[in-house]
C-alpha cells in the first residue's frame, strides 16, 4: 500500500507542477486532472474509499466542467480553429496520458490483488474508515455542519448568477464578443429595440 | 499490507500546498489562480484524511467533504468574477485589473 501511495504521490505532483508551467489554459486543466485523479488514489490509500470517491465525481467532474465551460466563455473567437489543431498534436497530451496509464495500471493492481476489499482481508482493515461512520458522524454530531454548508452552496449560487447577470449598468463597459452574440439587457425603461429579444432572454437564462 | 503512515500523507499535503501557493504567486491569470487555490484546498483536505486515519476516526473525511462544498462555491464565484472581469476590463490578467493598489 505504501509503494501505491508513493507512485499516486509522485504523480500527483508532477501534474501540480506541470498545471503551474503550463502556458496554455487547456492544457493546464489536463494536468489539474491528472493531479486530481492521483489524490484520489492517495486518499484511498490513506483509508477514505468515500473522499476518493467525491474526488473524482466532484473535484474532477464537476469543477472540473465548470472550468471548461469557464475557458469556453473566455476564449478568443477567432483563433479557435488554430487553437484545435494545435491541441490534436500527440505531445500536448502524451504526458497526462502517460501518468493516468499509470494510475490506470495502480488500480488494476488494486483490483487483481483484491485490495478493494471483499473476499482478502476484513473490510475494515483494507477499505479504512467506514462510509457509515462518516454517514453517522456526519448527519449526528456535525448536522449543524451540513446546515451552515447548505447555506454556503446557496449563497454561492445567488453569488454566481448575480455577478453574470447581464445588469443595465456593464452598458457604459468596453465593447466585447459577448455583446454581439446574444442581445445585452436593456436598461430600466428603454424600450427592447427589435421584438425577438425578451424571447432570447427568456432562453439565456 | 501495511497501512500507510500519517507522516507521509502529511509531507504530500505539504508539498501540493506549497506548489499551490507558488501557482497563486506566480501566474498571473486568473484562470491559473483559481485552479492554484483548488490544489490548496485539495491539500488541506488530503492533511484532514491523513490525520483521521492516524487515528481512525470519521471526522477527517467530514472535514474534507465541508471543504469540497467550500472549493464548490468558492469556484463558482470565482469563475462569475473571472467572466465579469473579461467583460468589464477585456482582460484576464490580475495585474491589469488591481485597481486598489492605486
Amino acid at each position: 500500500m505504501t509503494i501505491l501511495f508513493f507512485v499516486a504521490a509522485a504523480v500527483a505532483v508532477i501534474g501540480t507542477v506541470g498545471l503551474i508551467t503550463r502556458a496554455n489554459a487547456m492544457h493546464a486543466l489536463l494536468y489539474l486532472v491528472v493531479s486530481l485523479l492521483a489524490s484520489a488514489v492517495v486518499f484511498y490509500t490513506l483509508g477514505a474509499p468515500l473522499a476518493a470517491a467525491l474526488e473524482v465525481i466532484i473535484y474532477a467532474g464537476a469543477i472540473m466542467v465548470l472550468f471548461l465551460f469557464a475557458l469556453m466563455l473566455l476564449g478568443a473567437g477567432g483563433r479557435q480553429t488554430a487553437q484545435e489543431r494545435a491541441w490534436m498534436r500527440a505531445r500536448s497530451w502524451i504526458v497526462p496520458g502517460i501518468l493516468v496509464a499509470i494510475l490506470l495500471a495502480e488500480l488494476v493492481y488494486m483490483l487483481a490483488g483484491g485490495h478493494l476489499g471483499g473476499a482478502a482481508g476484513t473490510p475494515s482493515a483494507t477499505n479504512g474508515i467506514d462510509v457509515k461512520d462518516v454517514g453517522r458522524s456526519l448527519f449526528g454530531p456535525y448536522l449543524l455542519g451540513v446546515e451552515l454548508a447548505s447555506l454556503l452552496l446557496l449563497a454561492g449560487l445567488v453569488a454566481a448568477h448575480r455577478l453574470t447577470r447581464e445588469d443595465s449598468e456593464d452598458s457604459n463597459g468596453p465593447p466585447n464578443e459577448r455583446d454581439t452574440d446574444g442581445p445585452v439587457e436593456p436598461a430600466k425603461g428603454v424600450e427592447p429595440r427589435v421584438p425577438t429579444k425578451p424571447v432570447n432572454q427568456a432562453g439565456r437564462r | 499490507m501495511k497501512p500507510v503512515p500519517m507522516e507521509y500523507g502529511l509531507l504530500l499535503a505539504v508539498v501540493l500546498f506549497a506548489l499551490g501557493f507558488v501557482g497563486v504567486l506566480v501566474r498571473r491569470n486568473i484562470i491559473f489562480v483559481l485552479a492554484s487555490i483548488e490544489v490548496m484546498l485539495n491539500a488541506a483536505g488530503l492533511a484532514f484524511l491523513a490525520a483521521g486515519w492516524r487515528w481512525a476516526r470519521a471526522d477527517g473525511q467530514i472535514m474534507f467533504i465541508f471543504i469540497l462544498a467550500m472549493a464548490a462555491a468558492e469556484v463558482a464565484v470565482g469563475l462569475a468574477i473571472a467572466l465579469k472581469c473579461r467583460q468589464r476590463f477585456n482582460t484576464l490578467d490580475l495585474d491589469e485589473i488591481s485597481k486598489l493598489k492605486d
